[in-house]
């Protein structure tokens, strides 16, 4: 039994709206695997509640009229995983909400939940990062979208405005098109984890595949929020893909992340394991660009 | 014959049907919900409580603090049986609420609500004022002049320190031409992490406590709980349903004092107390640390001069089962490599942490981890293969312990590292996996252990049995032992039937254990449940039998000792004749308008003996180097453990024991803040116990010495084999990589270090690499 | 409080069910305390044991973090639902008694439902496959071992296939 104060569940994203406006009080549960943990905690005790869960139109993927792939907000990992689209075009965030938690997170867990709440380390928002990800939130007066680094704005804190919600995520045509990538969680454990470190990197690769023509980097866990490593990305743009380029690129990210010490990792280890995933992360897009890595 | 055969769980249909009860599951909706309140310092003490805020919480019924405790009984908690001499009683140092804090999550307060929602409310409104004292979390620290004080009674911190001196080590080092090797070994504070948590709830009846609980060790509970409030020890009843596992956390008395008082509290009213995940990992118990010494002194020829052990034990801030996990792994040093010149100190310390119990392996993890690391230095150090110098150094055939009188009949060591070896492909593998170089690289490593089952001559073991016929010919079986999880309830069923001389779907397990009505036995723990158990009902299965062939001497005028039981009947021996079967008999017994009787048989059988159970782990891992990542390919267990009574239960009891030990030497650690003494990762996300994915597959192999003591032949099997896993995989990654970690669990942080000053990980920058 | 209780509809196990529930009620509290459907156990109530896993919609989900609001309209399997009325059982109830795939027995309701959503999909499964999808589930008796093996031989034998 949750110390809940009251439950207000909405059936469509207008009810959710004007529910929020009524109470502006109210937090917002979506599959509820980090809302209700925390009320059980006492850190959210004594709640109100407006659940989307039961928004079915927040459900599934498709294409928008500009090709963007258009992610409900309410899409389970599970369900990310298995759609056809994202394994034709989007392969990568398939593979990193497979990685969170276990089968049964994967199928209550919601990508927008995972971005709503902030954290540095979800699974998806590297991935989502180093993508282009555009977020939509519909509120009182009406639709606004914005790059999802933009969305972040410190540790547990998104640009969320009273009354609004997130109700899709979307990744541009010219984010997607011509880009193969990898994500790679470092975590204690192969299942049932948090990741110490996420690392999310793709790259587009030049017409004869030697030439880097394009690279994007994100991190989970290498600051408060996810984070672009864009001087990493600076530095190999334009360059061939041979090892020197790959081993340049994990050096450089230094100066782009910064990491913290904790009882979960040191700053010197997770410094060194964003270097080692960051290289192989790229090595991994390379190949699986058609690229070889030259000598 | 039933026993050495795989039959079937006799509880395997009702727990795949759900069917199975728990403690949870038994309780009356009726019940009231009671909480604890944990300290949020480390070490002080409770100046005031206030509960005006708290009790204004609807739902409430009573909240109780320190203060409220008007009589005082200190009592002890570790699940051994009384002993009648009070020098060798445990310590009695808990109370059911402290008002001394000594942990950061000591009991001071309890909420009494009629649901969770308004205790758990009620709980975060209650306020706090402390004294705070400085605190120490390190057992070297704790040790020295000037460390904070936990108890009184306890210089220096020290529950206990032992001593073992055999030969003279001084004079032995002085030999020309030893090389002597040293080194420091420290265990992590790890958990039982049993899927069920400790749970229990009490009720008033009839003016006795009535209390049903999630534990190993029903009448030493009922034993500790009247010790706790002061009454007789009659007044008590406890009932132990099945449980969702144990694995020596619920081989302590946890809450059911304090659930029985809160009953008391509240006019006898049935209150249920239910831990929390968290709670279970710091207010129940945990394994103790243990930071190990050792420096051996070894000839040219590969045998050792003289071997000293010093281990420091960290019970955290209550004595629980103190120093005998501490001692049982001191004990072991020098038997498992005898050598003529041992000096052993052995210490056990409070600490401002949770405090530590009984926990699979009882010391034995710990030690071997110790004793196994440093065995691979010296053969590293000597140059010789780990194996060979194994093989000249350990326990010989026909060893025999001068004080329980366990002895070594059989080459057990030899033979079950044969048989591990052969299964894992050990030579070529150890051949081929010698001066690798690249990033990714692999090892094979191994480790042995010494294991003693039981507790005798230490202390008491018994074991009683009862058996009751039923006009079917069948009968219920009774014992104290209990069933938790690993099967004990089949293989008894096997042994009963064997006995008796019946078929196995005739004899009744009464799985519950109840104070009231089961006749007495001290619970499970030691390993020692089939050992033990197996004597009480021989026995009894033959005084069970005697009477049935006394009765049937009266119905078939035969002579009894031409009568025997058969699979159910009666049969005369001299032409193997059925003459009736057990259920006609058993009819007539009891309705007979002669001569009516209502044939049970009850004994108990002291056991005055004990039996050694030894073993090995191989293991085989993959080191990704730059990730400081260890993958587990192959893991082989192979026992001794006597005769098998069941084969298929005995196997995935070793299972479950590999699968601890992976945890042990991979990545199981309870951390706690520096700053503050509270536990950072007591859950089931941060504390990582391995996962289906962290597993590779699991091999157990036997070997079937019969024991010459036992009742069946067979000794311990619980708790061996969670013994050598963690250091033969700590000793295939020093295999694959050349780096020796002394530090459980190796997981990645420890591997960052090591590697780094190993020179394995250069972070400055760095030209173009082979990858 | 306004809004505390709500009624809804679900079938559990097959039954169609109309029930009046307290709005902070989880799964397992409306499993467990409504329908003493007890096979639902409790190991740490965040989503990270599995002891309380059921089927909703054919898909597996931890019912403690679960709002029992939720649950109107869907479809619910615990264990009790997968033994027939007679009191017979499914070929994985009986793969976990043969393999000795069962201890306490407390991980085991939730690691057969899970099991249930696998075999439930009719695909053959790699041994690292099955472990992926069962790794929802911590068990302190097993390492396992037994569990993977129950499994994998229900789904060779439900694909006619011999185990090699």
């Amino acid at each position: 039994m949750y110390d809940i104060k009251a439950l207000y569940e909405a059936g469509s994203v207008e009810e959710a709206v004007s529910l929020l406006v009524e109470h502006p009080e109210a937090q917002i549960i979506a599959g509820g695997s980090d809302v209700l943990v925390q009320i059980r905690e006492g850190r959210r005790a004594g709640v109100e509640l407006v659940s989307i869960y039961g928004i079915d139109a927040l459900r599934g993927i498709c294409y928008d009229e500009e090709e963007a792939i258009r992610i409900g907000s309410l899409t389970s990992f599970s369900h990310i995983a298995a759609d056809p689209i994202i394994q034709e075009k989007f392969p990568v965030l398939g593979e990193a909400v497979s990685l969170v938690g276990g089968p049964q997170i994967r199928n209550i867990g919601t990508i927008g939940g995972n971005t709503c709440n902030g954290v540095t380390s979800a699974d998806s928002a590297s991935t989502l990062f180093a993508w282009d990800a555009v977020i939509e939130l519909t509120g009182p007066d009406g639709i606004r979208r914005l790059p999802i680094q933009e969305f972040y704005i410190k540790a547990g804190k998104v640009d969320l405005r009273p009354g609004e919600l997130q109700t899709a995520i979307l990744i541009p045509k010219k984010a997607y098109e011509g880009y193969t990538g990898r994500y790679i969680k470092y975590a204690m454990r192969e299942a049932m984890d948090i990741a110490n470190l996420g690392c999310s990197v793709n790259a587009k690769l030049s017409q004869d595949k030697k030439t880097i023509e394009d690279v994007r980097i994100a991190y989970g866990v290498a600051g408060p929020i996810p984070l672009r490593a864009v001087t990493a990305e600076a530095a190999v743009k334009g360059c061939r893909t041979d090892q020197k380029t790959i081993d340049a690129f994990g050096e450089a990210v230094l100066s782009d992340i910064h990491p913290r010490d904790s009882w979960r990792a040191s700053k010197a280890f997770r410094e060194h394991i964003a270097k080692v995933l960051a290289s192989r992360a790229l090595k991994e897009s390379v190949l699986r660009g058609g690229g070889e890595i030259c000598e | 014959m039933y026993t050495g055969k795989s039959v079937k769980r006799v509880d395997a249909f009702d727990k795949v049907t759900g069917r199975t009860r728990y403690t949870d599951d038994l309780c009356d909706r009726s019940a009231y919900i009671a909480k604890v309140l944990h300290s949020t310092i480390a070490h002080g003490k409770v100046l005031k409580i206030d509960t005006s805020e708290a009790e204004k919480i609807p739902g409430v019924v009573k909240i109780l603090t320190c203060f409220d405790l008007k009589e005082k009984h200190y009592f002890p908690t570790a699940g051994h049986p009384w002993s009648t001499d009070p020098g060798h009683q445990d310590v009695a140092d808990r109370l059911i609420l402290t008002d001394t804090v000594r942990f950061y999550g000591d009991d001071i307060a309890a909420v009494v609500a009629e649901d969770e929602v308004a205790a758990s409310q009620a709980l975060r409104l209650i306020k706090v004022e402390y004294e705070e004292y400085p605190f120490v979390l390190d057992v070297q620290e704790a040790m020295k002049d000037g460390a904070p004080q936990l108890h009184e009674a306890f210089p220096n911190n020290i529950l206990k320190h032992t001593r073992i001196s055999n030969g003279d080590y001084e004079k032995a080092i002085q030999e020309p031409g030893l090389v002597k090797v040293e080194g420091w070994y420290d265990t992590p504070t790890v958990q039982h992490c049993h899927i069920e948590n400790f749970i229990c709830y009490t009720e008033q009846v009839n003016g006795r406590i009535h209390v049903v609980s999630s534990t190993q060790i029903p009448h030493i509970v009922r034993r500790v709980v009247a010790q706790a409030l002061g009454i007789d020890w009659g007044l008590v009843r406890v009932e132990k349903p099945y449980i969702g596992g144990g694995f020596g956390n619920k081989q302590d008395v946890l809450y059911e004092p304090l659930c029985a008082w809160l009953t008391l509290q509240t006019g006898g009213h049935l209150v249920k107390l239910d831990v929390s995940r968290e709670e279970t990992f710091v207010c129940n118990r945990v394994r103790h640390a243990i930071r190990s010494h050792i420096v051996s002194w070894v000839r040219p020829d590969g045998t050792y001069a003289a071997r000293k052990l010093e281990c420091f034990s960290d019970q955290g801030a209550y004595a629980s089962h103190g120093h005998s996990i501490c001692a049982k792994g001191a004990g072991s040093f020098p038997q498992l490599y005898p050598c003529e010149n041992v000096e052993v100190d052995a210490y056990t310390i409070f600490t401002n942490k949770p405090a530590a119990g009984a926990m699979r392996g009882y010391g034995i993890p710990q030690a071997m981890w110790a004793v196994e690391s440093h065995t691979e230095e010296v053969a590293a150090v000597i140059g010789e293969d780990p194996l060979v110098f194994r093989r000249r150094n350990l326990m010989p055939v026909g060893y025999e312990d001068g004080f329980s009188k366990n002895k070594l009949y059989t080459d057990s060591f030899n033979q079950c590292l044969d048989k591990a070896m052969e299964a894992i492909d050990y030579k070529r593998k150890f051949a081929e996996y010698q001066n690798q170089t690249g990033d990714v690289r692999r090892g094979i490593g191994m480790a042995v252990f010494w294991y003693n089952t039981a507790v005798w001559p230490i202390s008491l073991e018994s074991s009683s049995c009862r058996m009751v016929l039923n006009q079917d010919g069948s009968f219920q079986l009774q014992l104290g032992e209990t069933e938790i999880g690993q099967g004990a309830d089949t293989a008894f069923s096997q042994m009963a039937a064997d006995v008796v001389g019946v078929p196995l779907e005739k004899v009744h397990i009464v799985s519950c254990q109840d104070t009231d009505v089961t006749p007495f036995g001290t619970g499970a723990y030691a390993s020692r449940q089939t050992y033990v158990a197996g004597f009480a009902i021989r026995q009894t299965g033959l005084l069970l039998k005697e009477k049935i062939l006394d009765y049937a001497h009266e119905l078939t005028r035969m002579p009894v000792y031409n009568l025997d039981i058969k699979d159910g009947n009666i049969v005369r021996t001299t032409d193997g004749q059925a003459l009736m079967s057990l259920a006609e008999l058993a009819t007539e017994a009891l309705y007979s308008l002669s001569d009516s009787r209502h044939i049970t048989a009850e004994s108990t059988y002291q056991i005055k003996s004990n039996a050694y159970s030894f073993g090995c782990t191989i293991a085989e891992v993959e080191v990704d180097i730059p990730l400081c990542k260890v993958k587990l390919l192959n893991v082989v267990n192979a026992h001794d453990a006597g005769t098998l009574i069941n084969p298929a239960l005995a196997e995935a009891q070793v299972h479950g024991g590999m699968s601890m030990g992976i945890g042990y030497g991979l990545s199981e650690k309870l951390i706690f803040d520096p700053k503050t003494g509270r536990a950072l990762n007591n859950n089931l996300l941060d504390y990582k116990l391995s996962t289906f994915m962290d597993h590779p597959h699991l091999q157990a192999l036997f070997v079937e010495n019969p024991e010459p003591t036992s009742a069946f032949g067979t000794k311990g099997l619980g708790e061996p084999p969670a013994c050598s896993v963690a250091p033969a995989i700590r000793n295939a990654i020093y295999h694959a990589t050349g780096v020796a970690v002394n530090e459980a669990p190796v997981n990645p942080h420890i591997l960052f270090k090591a590697f780094t000053e190993a020179g394995l990980i250069n972070d400055e920058p760095k030209g173009p690499s082979q990858s | 409080m306004s809004n505390r209780y709500k009624l809804i509809k679900c079938t559990i196990n097959g039954k169609e069910r109309e029930v009046m529930i307290d709005v902070r009620a989880s799964l397992t509290d409306l499993l467990r305390n409504d329908f003493r459907l007890t096979s639902v156990k409790k190991g740490c109530e965040v989503g990270e044991c599995g002891a309380c896993n059921v089927l909703i919609n054919g898909e597996c989900f931890n019912s403690c973090i679960y709002l029992a609001v939720w649950a109107d309209g869907k479809e619910i399997l615990t264990l009790e639902g997968l033994s027939d009325p007679d009191g017979g059982i499914s070929d994985i109830q009986q793969a976990f008694i043969d393999e000795a795939a069962v201890q306490c027995g407390f991980c085991t309701p939730g690691a057969i439902m899970s099991a249930v959503e696998i075999l439930n999909e009719g695909r053959e499964l790699s041994d690292e496959e099955i472990r992926i999808r069962m790794s929802g589930h911590l068990c302190r008796c097993t390492g396992y071992e037994n569990i993977l093996r129950a499994v994998k031989k229900t789904m060779l034998k439900r694909l006619g296939k011999a185990e090699q």
